[in-house]
């Protein structure tokens, strides 16, 4: 019994300096800051430098946090337990985080350098009066190929990736609205279509894809097409930007009939605790030298217009990554559908995964 | 005969190669120099160097084992007493209802049991940090630890009970003279599976994690999803020989001490 | 000990039982009983049955459990019967456990760059002139992952069963003239079944609900149940569904352990 006793105080010991050493090592990262800004964000999202950056500048020491979907960061805010500042999630999912009373208006006019916002991402139809987002990145969907294997020019537009001649060969990005979007503008639909037939024929038209497909993935797609382990990938711009930097042959490519043009935008969740970080971190990263620095590690484009300039010219004029405007009247901008018809996209897509062979 | 003896010989030296392949394709990677496991560039120590700077990573793996240890500790000692109190339940039928419910959580699937409880603490208004992982922990690790030491008990022979009784042995004398020693190679297992669960849990602690905490199982699904990263190589390296050294000592103590320990090694298996 | 005693034991466990098992069950039964405007209804069962999707969801869960779980049992139980015969038997038990102490992601994340075009199995292929193979995102790289996860848990249980089996009935058996086939047959299979009960439960029921895998392995191209219900708690954030297909996985699991039980009972009395 007594050693029984001793191993308990023991393994209690140990424990304590365990959690003695991460508190220093998490202390050694603070050195003096008194507040901490927690972030929560998508992985690989902003420049570690840049908070490096932010944390001397304001003395706000930063922990950041990630998700890897807007749906996984929603039940995570909603559940009430946790205490991020700042969020970074897409149109679609602000209106609906709105709509659930969870975000805090943001008042523009504390932001000193929010007039530097290109005025075409402002009073979009998810935030009309920008009262509670602020743009972060935006960007398309579209299709990246790997001139090895698919003849440049060949892919241009989504009816495209329907051919005989890539079977088995495309990734596609596991994301309901995305892929069911797609085959709806293929079809000539809205990407926000809300009706159900559309919806059944959009899935047909997407079974009809299915032998091409080679696996449905997230993340990971990066890596694959990186190591040519396929040749075709559906997925978005700022993706492409960073495999197209470590593998010389791959081509992104916007169908010019149409995609889906997103944003991400900063938000200051309800249960925010150091809300006048926020606003610091807001303010610091609109500020054009450092929106074009994160620009340029994330590879997404920025909505601070005044950026650009600091961006490399070859960056700056890529018509893919920043279409011209002809391209971008064609762009669509999902809008939050309501919890029915956002399950019905989803069981869809579902369905299409369990009978693509 | 003998060539059946070779056949078997051969047989299993085939699984193991199976069994360590990819831990081997890891630690061989993390000594190259590229940026992932597609091709062996040159060899470098880089990734144990970045491994070593990373203090988030290492204070995420300290994280990682005091959960392990408090989870286990915890679960242990309830899943203990709860096995002491279902040996001493008279009723046939009481019995085979709480064995039945002890028995729910080992064959749910990981994500039901993190779904439920995801559900049980928004319901409860319960925060998703530590805690709610440390409780997650515990609960899914006690049934383990009642299930290795109800056995010991079963098997305990209660004359020796009744005999330290008679000799004017206290109840607490009965409980840490008695009972306790008889059982202890239960309860060791015990705590030792369910040291292994909470190291190895990626599914229950995905569900209910939140703000500033996250384990390495976690750690190593958001990172890897960015395209592996040789750190983590390194990482699995330093873990692999860790857990190796510790099992080459456990077994020199095992073989020097003989029986008990080897009945330790026995219940484990079990 | 005295009944106060007693009491005392059981009080954590039994807050333990109400807290972390009847509760979760309850709610989780609560909340596939009702709508996402917290009304009774039984929608989500009358969908589950009548939609095919996850009717076919349903099969192909139990269609891949059911090979992961005999092909992971077709391997380990010869290994186990060998390692019976073996020196050293607890060195060679540590090296078989061992790599379950490898976290899982990590061991799939090797896979995926063991089996990966360039990877070590293609390049071992094509050492045979077999020029590069898709082998990630199949169905057989998906059962062999699985299977490799599984092995060290099937293998354990049949040692310790063959282990106690009296060698002597073995050898009496060899003595009367049973053939090797029939040995197996009549005697250590039946004698062993307790261990491979053990380990198919433990196998077969997980094998339900995978979800990393299918995802990281499989590419989502095969669905099971666990992938939907991570995806209607996470993704959809239809709870009320996700527990729905979680009611009706643990109904399955139930039905699973009682059929297995109930076959022990009757080989018993064949016995």
């Amino acid at each position: 019994m007594k050693k029984l006793i001793w191993t308990v105080v023991a393994i209690l010991l140990a424990c304590a300096g365990m959690a003695y050493e991460v508190s220093r090592l998490q202390q050694s990262d603070i050195q003096g800051k008194n507040k901490s800004l927690i972030i929560y964000n998508w992985g690989d999202y902003v420049d570690p430098d840049l908070l490096k950056k932010f944390e001397k500048e304001t003395g706000y020491h930063v922990i950041y946090e990630t998700f890897d979907s807007n749906e996984a960061m929603y039940t995570k805010i909603k559940q009430g337990g946790t205490a991020y500042d700042i969020a970074i999630p897409s149109e679609y999912m602000i209106m609906k985080m709105k709509r659930a009373n969870l975000l805090d208006k943001i008042d523009t006019s504390k932001l000193s350098n929010f007039k530097y916002i290109s005025s075409s991402f402002l009073h979009r139809s998810f935030d009309p009066n920008n009262e509670y987002s602020v743009p972060y990145f935006w960007g398309t969907l579209g299709i990246i190929y790997n001139d090895k294997y698919v003849k440049p020019g060949s892919i241009k537009h989504w009816n495209d990736l329907w051919s005989k001649k890539y079977r088995h060969s495309i990734l596609l990005v596991d994301s309901a609205r995305d892929a069911m979007g797609m085959s709806l503008v293929s079809l000539g639909y809205s990407m926000n279509t809300t009706s159900n037939l559309k919806l059944k024929l959009a899935l047909t038209k997407l079974n009809a894809l299915g032998p091409n497909i080679k696996a449905v993935i997230s993340d990971e797609m990066k890596m694959y097409l990186v190591q040519n382990e396929a040749p075709i990938g559906v997925t978005w711009s700022g993706e492409a930007a960073e495999v197209m930097e470590s593998n010389k042959h791959l081509h992104y490519v916007v169908p010019s009939e149409g995609s889906n043009l997103w944003f991400d935008n900063m938000v200051i969740p309800r249960t925010a605790k150091n809300k006048k970080a926020a606003y610091a971190f807001i303010n610091f990263m609109l500020k054009p030298q450092n929106a074009a620095q994160n620009a340029k590690y994330v590879g997404y484009a920025t909505p601070v217009g005044v950026a650009k300039k600091y961006l490399p010219k070859k960056v700056r004029e890529d018509k893919q990554f920043y279409p011209p405007m002809s391209t971008l009247k064609h762009l669509q901008v999902y809008r939050d559908l309501g919890p029915k018809i956002t399950q019905n996209y989803n069981d869809l897509f579902l369905e299409f995964k369990m009978y693509a062979r | 005969m003998k060539n059946r003896k070779i056949f078997a010989r051969l047989y299993l030296y085939f699984i193991l190669i199976i069994l360590y392949v990819p831990i081997f394709y890891l630690i061989y990677f993390s000594f190259s120099s590229g940026k992932n496991m597609n091709k062996f560039q040159h060899f470098t120590l880089a990734h144990y160097q970045t491994l070593l700077q990373d203090n988030r990573l290492i204070a995420i793996f300290l994280n990682t084992v005091i959960l392990a240890l408090l989870s286990s500790l915890i679960a242990t000692i309830i899943g203990t007493m709860g096995a002491i109190a279902i040996s001493r339940v008279r009723s046939k039928k009481h019995k085979q209802t709480l064995l039945a419910l002890n028995n729910v959580l080992m064959v749910s699937p990981d994500v039901i049991i993190g779904a439920s409880f995801l559900v049980f603490f928004t319901a409860l208004g319960i925060g998703l940090n530590f805690g709610s992982v440390l409780l997650s922990h515990i609960a899914f690790s006690v049934p383990i630890v009642v299930l290795m030491v109800l056995p010991r008990l079963n098997e305990m022979d209660y004359s020796l009970i009744d005999a330290a009784r008679d000799l004017g042995a206290n109840n607490y004398q009965v409980f840490s003279n008695v009972m306790i020693p008889a059982i202890l190679p239960g309860i060791a297992s015990g705590l030792f599976m369910a040291l292994t669960y909470s190291l190895d849990d990626f599914a229950v602690t995905f569900f209910v994690t939140g703000n500033g905490f996250s384990t390495l199982s976690v750690e190593i699904y958001s990172r890897a999803r960015q395209g592996i990263d040789l750190e983590i190589n390194a990482l699995s390296t330093v873990i692999f020989v860790f857990v190796l050294v510790l099992v080459l000592i456990y077994y020199f103590i095992s073989t020097k001490r003989g029986k008990k320990a080897r009945g330790i090694m026995r219940e484990l298996i079990k | 000990m005295s009944n106060r005693n007693k009491i005392l034991f059981m009080i954590p466990y039994l807050l333990w039982i109400i807290l972390f098992v009847i509760l979760p069950i309850l709610l989780i039964l609560w909340y596939s009983l009702t709508n996402q405007s917290q009304q009774f209804t039984l929608a989500n069962f009358e969908l589950f049955f009548h939609n095919g999707t996850f009717l076919k969801m349903m099969l192909n869960s139990f269609w891949y459990a059911f090979l992961i779980t005999f092909v992971t049992l077709l391997v380990s139980y010869p290994a186990a019967y060998f390692l019976t015969k073996m020196k050293n038997q607890q060195i060679w038990l540590l090296l078989i456990i061992l790599p379950t102490w490898i976290n899982l992601l990590l061991k799939a994340y090797a896979f995926i760059g063991i089996l990966s075009n360039s990877g070590l199995a293609n390049q071992f292929l094509q050492l045979f002139g077999i020029g590069p193979v898709n082998i990630l995102f199949t169905d057989f790289s998906f059962i062999f992952v699985a299977t490799y996860i599984e092995i060290p848990f099937m293998i354990l249980p049949i040692y310790n069963a063959i282990k106690e089996i009296n060698p002597v009935i073995i050898q009496a058996s060899e003595d009367l003239g049973a053939s090797k086939w029939q040995t197996f047959k009549y005697v250590l299979w039946p004698l062993s079944w307790s261990g491979v009960e053990s380990g198919i439960q433990a196998i077969f029921i997980p094998s339900l609900s995978l979800f990393m895998l299918t995802r990281l392995i499989g590419g989502n191209r095969v669905i099971t149940l666990g992938t939907a219900i991570e995806e209607y708690f996470l993704t959809t954030m239809n709870w009320n569904m996700g527990a729905t297909i979680g009611v009706v996985l643990i109904i399955l699991m139930v039905a699973v352990m009682l059929l297995t039980g109930s076959k022990i009972k009757r080989k018993k009395v064949d016995l």
